[in-house]
């Protein structure tokens, strides 16, 4: 430093000149670092927000659905004793629309004035006398569903002022409409049948309760199979197995098997679980044991990766103090890389909670309408009545769809918050 | 030790019940299992619910597989674990017919239901199109016959529909219709497009003589662009027409039907696409929905009789019925005669020509 003082220092001070000057450049570069990160959130979160906008925008109004109420007459000439289950109850509705509307006649006007009901009507009353069949012969008032066209209307769908002949109602069914308003007989209510009914072919009488179910029993048999066997096999290839050709190429495939597309899982299932083995069609189990598969890979992965992050200090130290191979490895190893696995899991489990591919071949997108009662029922999954219910005409099923695929985003944003939860949770214990 | 063989019986228990409900399940379906076309798929379905709900029996599973899909699951075989009854929106082949008969399945009774009519359509934004069979098949073919005349064969040169037909607006020809793989797309191509291609005297004279290559020609839809396949979601059409008035789409009379606050059916022929107009047969593009049912596991499978009675009674296919409701067009009073006779009887498909 004292040598070549001079010359030293004008080295020094050009140094720090350059370094100055260039200063300023690196700030600005820096904070435009800084800004690319940014905006990049920016558009990942302008992308889900349109998301969640236009699908919310497009659903909420299927949580609500319109009832017309009826003074119903549950009249013993109709009603059979003995013939309670078969009588006609659309009948029954049909006749007390007349009483409500007596100045209507001609066939034409009537079946106009019979379609702002719901088929349903006739079905709640038939539950109502197969419940209580004390009620034939009173007078009781019941809110049954409307049409979904008059739901349609009522929720703004369907304009009113255009011509006839662009409307799925006549003039004089917005005439009924507008006196059924008059007289508060029609009103918008919370839509329980959505979460309690299965599928449907009419709009306003069905629900997501049927797919719910049969995904819940896949799910179940997805995670009793696929927790088990992912973990042990992730056990075995990282703690037991040897370092050789073969245990790569165990690795490379596993790696592979995470990749490929999810409908080949169920061309598998297709020849193996229906066809040789003979399991029933459209059953849960079998679509539980497909999307196994799915998952098998995924769990395995990031259960070796939990496993990996394990320092072997823990195992030499366990080994140390004599403990046996296995003992080290289920006491001291496997618990420490429980949040890892448990993460993957519920991972790969939020991921199966979405597949309609691979279900596609086993049966599993028909319309069902029973909700499921056991693994061996037919059922279908909440992402396939997403899927069939797009797919039909009536204009109800759009807001439906959205509503139904609002429901899933729950569930996969429940599962993966229990993910975050029960990491936390566990990494704080160890 | 004491939880681990907790944990060893309670899986042991899981696998016991579930092969045992597995077995139990293979040997007693109580519900039918109905496979088959998509177009029919709508009507079936409602057929299925109302009869699951008036009956004691278990609604029917309906899939929607494609009517040549669901005929190869139902000529698979006889027995529980094959489907008991097939829609289709085409009639059977012959050799759909023979591979049943292989399989074992020799029983078929055949019941027509009713008609369902392909539409052209396009935004109310715009005018209502009035098209001639021979202007589709000029407009959307592969290959057409040389504007400038004579016998040959030439790429689709046509780009406007006032190039094909000077009485038609000087539109982008732009039309959103099925896949090859939809049974839509195989009853338009039959329809309108081979109707169309009928009209040049010297393709008719080529389908006398040899009727696949005239198909061949018929058949054969442009891929420059101007015919754009827009899968299966009968929704998603209606939707871009709404926001391209120049574009027009192919689909079923249903979809129509639910949406006339947004879209028109274009004439065909003179024709425009109404409920009496297909119903009556003069809309000339409009073809027969069946289903078929395997006799053998009529007994076996409880309900099916009670299904067969609710898809042919005068409430649900009749003129007034439900299924018309849905944007069905019921056959003719003789015709349901008929078949519902055929039903009753449980009559055998013999021979196609009947």
């Amino acid at each position: 430093m004292n040598e070549g003082d001079s010359k030293g220092n004008k080295v020094e001070r050009k140094t720090i000149d350059i370094v100055h000057q260039g200063l300023a450049k690196r700030y600005r570069a820096e904070r435009r670092f800084r800004l690319y990160g940014l905006t990049a959130i920016l558009i990942g979160l302008l992308c889900l927000a349109i998301l969640f906008i236009s699908i919310v925008g497009n659903g909420y109004k299927a949580f609500q659905q319109t009832y017309l109420e009826l003074e119903v007459f549950f009249d013993p000439a109709l009603l059979d004793q003995h013939n309670l289950s078969t009588a006609d109850y659309t009948g029954l509705v049909k006749s007390n629309l007349r009483t409500m509307f007596p100045e209507v006649r001609g066939r034409s006007d009537k079946r106009q004035l019979y379609m702002l009901i719901s088929p349903g009507g006739a079905f709640q009353l038939r539950k109502m006398v197969l419940r209580d069949p004390d009620i034939i012969g009173r007078n009781i008032s019941v809110w049954v569903p409307a049409d979904d066209d008059v739901d349609m209307l009522m929720k703004g769908h369907f304009k009113a002022d255009v011509a006839e002949s662009s409307r799925r109602l006549s003039d004089k069914q917005l005439a009924w409409i507008e006196q059924l308003k008059e007289q508060g007989k029609i009103r918008k209510e919370f839509n329980k049948t959505f979460f309690t009914a299965g599928d449907s072919r009419e709009p306003e009488l069905a629900g997501i309760w049927g797919a719910a179910v049969g995904s819940f029993f896949a799910l179940l048999v997805t995670l009793l199979l696929s927790f088990p066997i992912g973990v042990a096999a992730a056990v075995y290839l990282e703690e037991f197995a040897p370092k050789n050709r073969w245990t790569d190429l165990i690795e490379v495939n596993i790696n592979n098997l995470a990749a490929v597309p999810s409908i080949v899982f169920g061309l598998l299932g297709l020849a193996v679980f229906l066809n040789f083995f003979g399991f029933p069609r459209s059953a849960p189990l079998v679509g539980g044991l497909v999307l196994t598969l799915m998952t098998l890979p995924t769990i395995i992965i990031a259960s070796r990766a939990a496993l990996q992050s394990v320092p072997p200090s823990i195992r030499e130290g366990a080994l140390g103090v004599g403990a046996s191979k296995m003992q080290m490895v289920v006491h001291h190893v496997l618990p420490l890389a429980l949040p890892g696995m448990l993460t993957g899991t519920i991972i790969g489990m939020a991921r199966a909670l979405g597949e309609t591919a691979p279900l596609l071949m086993i049966g599993m997108v028909a319309f069902i309408v029973d909700i499921p009662g056991g693994l061996t029922d037919p059922s279908t999954v909440l992402p396939v009545q997403i899927y069939l219910w797009a797919d039909s005409p009536e204009r109800a099923f759009v807001e439906r769809t959205s509503a139904a695929i609002m429901v899933l985003l729950v569930f996969l944003m429940l599962m993966n918050a229990a993910a975050i939860v029960l990491r936390r949770k566990f990494e704080k214990r160890w | 030790m004491v939880r681990k063989t907790v944990l060893l019986v309670a899986a042991l228990v899981f696998v016991f019940v579930t092969s045992t409900g597995v077995v139990n399940a293979q040997s007693a379906r109580d519900y039918i299992s109905i496979v088959g076309s998509s177009t029919v798929y709508p009507f079936a379905t409602v057929v299925a619910e109302q009869f699951g709900k008036t009956s004691r029996y278990k609604t029917p599973k309906i899939e929607s597989t494609g009517s040549g899909g669901g005929l190869k699951l139902f000529c698979a075989g006889v027995g529980v674990e094959h489907p008991d009854i097939t829609n289709a929106s085409r009639r059977i082949k012959g050799s759909e017919l023979e591979k049943c008969r292989q399989n074992g399945v020799k029983e078929i009774v055949e019941v027509k239901i009713g008609y369902d009519g392909i539409v052209l359509a396009n935004s109310k934004k715009a005018k209502p199109m009035k098209l001639s069979r021979k202007d589709i098949f000029l407009a959307l073919a592969k290959d057409v016959p040389d504007p400038k005349g004579g016998e040959s064969l030439v790429p689709n040169p046509y780009r406007t529909w006032r190039e094909v037909n000077p009485a038609l607006p000087n539109k982008r020809i732009e039309v959103l219709g099925p896949p090859p793989t939809s049974g839509t797309r195989d009853a338009f191509v039959e329809l309108a497009m081979e109707a169309g291609a009928k009209k040049f005297g010297w393709l008719a004279a080529i389908r006398k003589q040899d009727k696949k290559k005239f198909q061949a020609i018929a058949h054969g839809i442009r891929e420059d662009g101007a015919y754009i396949e827009a899968g299966e979601n009968d929704n998603l059409i209606v939707q871009k027409l709404d926001a391209n008035p120049n574009a027009i789409g192919i689909f079923g009379f249903s979809f129509l039907d639910q949406n006339t606050d947004k879209i028109q059916g274009s004439f065909v022929d003179g024709m425009q696409p109404t409920f009496e107009a297909i119903a009556s047969g003069e809309y000339p593009v409009s073809r027969p929905l069946f289903f078929y049912v395997k006799k053998a596991h009529i007994g076996v499978i409880p309900g099916m009789e009670g299904y067969l009675s609710e898809f042919t009674s005068e409430k649900a296919w009749g003129p007034d019925g439900y299924l018309a409701d849905k944007g069905m067009i019921p056959m003719p009073d003789a015709e349901r005669k008929k078949y519902r006779a055929d039903v009753s009887k449980l009559r055998v498909l013999t021979a196609l020509n009947n």
